[in-house]
């Protein structure tokens, strides 16, 4: 791989525009699907009817934005919050809920819990649960993907506890070292479920971390539609110019809990969510629209009775597909099931022909 | 054909598979001007250049996660871990990441990634240049475990794994890296995975051995020859997925089961073949199965003599055997 650095006089103007107002509404379009799909699941928990839900209010318009200013053939590499940037890629609504219920339309089989799914043809990754993991999975991508001269970038997905995890350390030193063009993509939303951010590390932000690799760290106001487009655009064209990988630390805020089994008002106060809810992302981008003239309260009120009834819809047929078949157990451990998986699976059915290990 | 040692018949494989193969991608601490503290890599990085012999920084976790990226992405890489002591700091990658990959993505995203590592005792490495940490791996679900005896193995078994589907652990015993030489066929020559070689037949015993641990085997099967019991050697090559048809085919025969691991004894490998052994032959057995293995001890450093099973140990267990029946 190549190890020659550009020097710092040779690194092109980047372009830092505005996305045109259409896509901003697109893309605010997106941000109340996000948020009407989060209120929705965060329902469907509490009800039973889903087993588990990892929320992602108040990181809307960092993810829609990172994704709004990416090319469709960049690769994701997400954690497991990371809806806003699926639904960007055109990852569909149902497909998501079908995830949720582990059903037989979830095209991951059933296989993981709720909000860790992927879909290859939107290239985006399948999230696991430990953190940071995925970061030098994206350096590596990129590595190949410059191997192979595809013109592509990959982002690494993942959150300010992250910055304390081995794989955070690995990965970006490797990209510095290699050049790899990559993004990592830090959402700062100030809690690692209940370790506040200034008791996660004593750096004063997390994006100098960027510094020790020897790239570029850059802070930018998450609840800015426009200032992360214009971050990650800027980022994605020194990593597609030669110019290697870039930190990015969004600061937004979880507004939710850090999962359905998380009560965040054991470590945190009242009060400091209503401030940040001052600052939601969804409204702030509907505020700045209405300014702009490019939406009205009519079109905004159609906006989200559309994203309610798309995710409804949707839930309503996820409600309906059976489950998942009991013998795909034994399918993708390998390429092929081993002797001792066909054993096995054998006996399981044979135990459900009996009628044992009935759900 | 030309007579190689291990570590040579490793470094063949892998120039073979580089040279017919341009996705095939080399990434590890010392592998690429230095070649490998072993040698293993010796002479590729200036055959192939520094992008597909790539000297990584110090970083078990980088190393393998980054090739599982490249994996994701369609590259066949093959890092290295420089020694099999020094994996762990990887593990979560092996286990929680490239295990799960196929299986967690509903097949969307196979993770085709061959660690390559030097394992085992009886070089005077101490506690961290010596272990043999198979068992973990040959316990995690979408992992294939592999190891050589051989070089006409180790170059066979590498390139079968390099064109495998599944992510692969290719263990290679370094203690014979240079000890064992023999005839290697040239070209792409592929031995295939999940299949046992019987190394020598025998009709009253069997003992069941891989890396290493099938030379003091064979050693100890010759000694008896003259006057002893006759007895059948089993190189496992795969030990996940095993290939349970020979193994117990052997058992079947001869009745009598001796198993060789240089792992602790306590829920290594050997614990699964007796288990397999107990519920699929359990009325062919004519006597206890018994385990000649490390003892349930760290691997110690002046005593490494004492730990190793060795030729005498196991003509011991093989006597002791049958004794019993």
């Amino acid at each position: 791989m190549a190890e020659a650095r550009p020097a710092p006089e040779e690194t092109p103007t980047l372009p830092t525009d505005d996305p045109p107002l259409s896509d901003v509404l697109s893309a605010y379009r997106t941000m109340v699907v996000a948020r009407v799909m989060d209120e929705r699941c965060l329902t469907l928990q509490r009800q039973g009817r889903i087993g588990f839900y990892v929320p992602m209010q108040g990181q809307e318009a960092a993810q829609v934005a990172c994704g709004w200013a990416l090319n469709d053939e960049d690769w994701i590499f997400p954690a497991y919050r990371e809806m806003g940037i699926a639904l960007t890629r055109g990852v569909p609504v149902q497909l998501l809920i079908n995830q949720f219920y582990g059903n037989s339309g979830d095209e991951t089989k059933g296989r993981q819990m709720p909000n860790h799914y992927g879909f290859r043809r939107f290239r985006f990754v399948t999230a696991s649960s430990p953190v940071g993991t995925q970061i030098s999975h994206a350096v590596g991508a990129a590595m190949a993907a410059r191997a192979h001269k595809d013109p592509i970038v990959t982002v690494s997905f993942f959150g300010d506890g992250t910055t304390s995890s081995n794989d955070f350390h690995a990965g970006l030193n490797f990209a510095g070292v290699f050049q790899a063009p990559t993004i990592f993509f830090c959402q700062n939303n100030q809690w690692a479920i209940s370790l506040p951010r200034e008791k996660q590390t004593r750096s004063a932000t997390l994006a100098e971390k960027a510094l020790a690799y020897g790239f570029p760290g850059v802070v930018v106001d998450g609840m800015d539609f426009r200032a992360v487009y214009r971050a990650v655009a800027e980022a994605r064209a020194r990593a597609i110019s030669g110019g290697g990988p870039t930190l990015i630390e969004a600061q937004v805020y979880r507004l939710g809990p850090h999962s359905t089994s998380d009560d965040p008002r054991r470590y945190r106060s009242d009060a400091e969510l209503a401030e940040w809810k001052e600052k939601d992302p969804v409204a702030r981008l509907k505020h700045e629209l209405r300014a702009s003239e490019a939406l009205t309260e009519e079109n905004d009120q159609a906006i989200w009775d559309a994203a309610k009834q798309e995710v409804a819809r949707a839930v309503e047929a996820a409600e309906k597909l059976p489950p998942v078949d009991p013998l795909t157990l034994f399918d993708d451990v390998y390429a092929t099931r081993t002797p001792a998986l066909e054993r096995q699976r054998g006996e399981l059915a044979r135990e459900l022909a009996a009628g044992g290990s009935t759900p | 054909m030309s007579e190689l040692t291990l570590v040579q018949a490793v470094n063949r494989g892998l120039q073979q598979a580089m040279h017919d193969d341009g996705d095939v991608i080399l990434l590890g601490e010392d592998i690429g001007l230095n070649g490998g503290v072993f040698r293993a890599t010796d002479g590729l990085q200036k055959e192939f250049g520094a992008e597909r012999v790539i000297d990584t920084p110090l970083s078990e976790t980088g190393i393998v996660g980054t090739a599982i990226g490249m994996a994701l992405y369609g590259l066949k890489p093959v890092p290295e871990i420089q020694f099999q002591d020094f994996i762990y700091p990887a593990f979560d990658q092996i286990v929680s990441e490239l295990a799960k990959f196929r299986y967690r993505s509903g097949g969307q995203y196979p993770c085709h990634v061959v660690i390559r590592a030097p394992y085992g005792g009886g070089v005077k490495g101490g506690l961290y240049h010596s272990q043999s940490a198979e068992a973990y791996f040959a316990h995690t679900a979408g992992l294939k475990v592999v190891i050589p005896s051989t070089p006409a193995d180790a170059k066979g078994l590498l390139l079968s794994s390099i064109y495998d589907e599944d992510p692969v652990l290719f263990f290679e015993p370094k203690r014979i890296y240079r000890a064992v030489s023999g005839e290697v066929p040239e070209g792409d020559y592929r031995v295939p995975l999940g299949e046992a070689r019987v190394a020598r037949e025998g009709s009253d015993l069997s003992v069941f051995a891989y890396g290493a641990m099938v030379h003091p085997a064979l050693q100890a099967a010759e000694s008896l020859a003259a006057d002893g019991p006759s007895v059948e050697v089993v190189d496992l090559r795969t030990l996940a997925p095993l290939d349970e048809k020979t193994v117990l085919a052997s058992v079947e025969k001869t009745g009598r089961a001796v198993i060789v691991h240089e792992a602790p004894r306590f829920c290594g490998y050997g614990a699964e073949l007796g288990s397999l052994f107990a519920e699929k032959a359990l009325f062919s057995l004519k006597a206890p199965i018994v385990r000649v293995t490390g003892y349930d001890t760290p691997f110690p450093y002046a005593l490494e003599h004492l730990y190793l099973p060795n030729a005498p140990r196991i003509v011991h267990a093989i006597r002791e055997t049958m004794a019993a029946g």
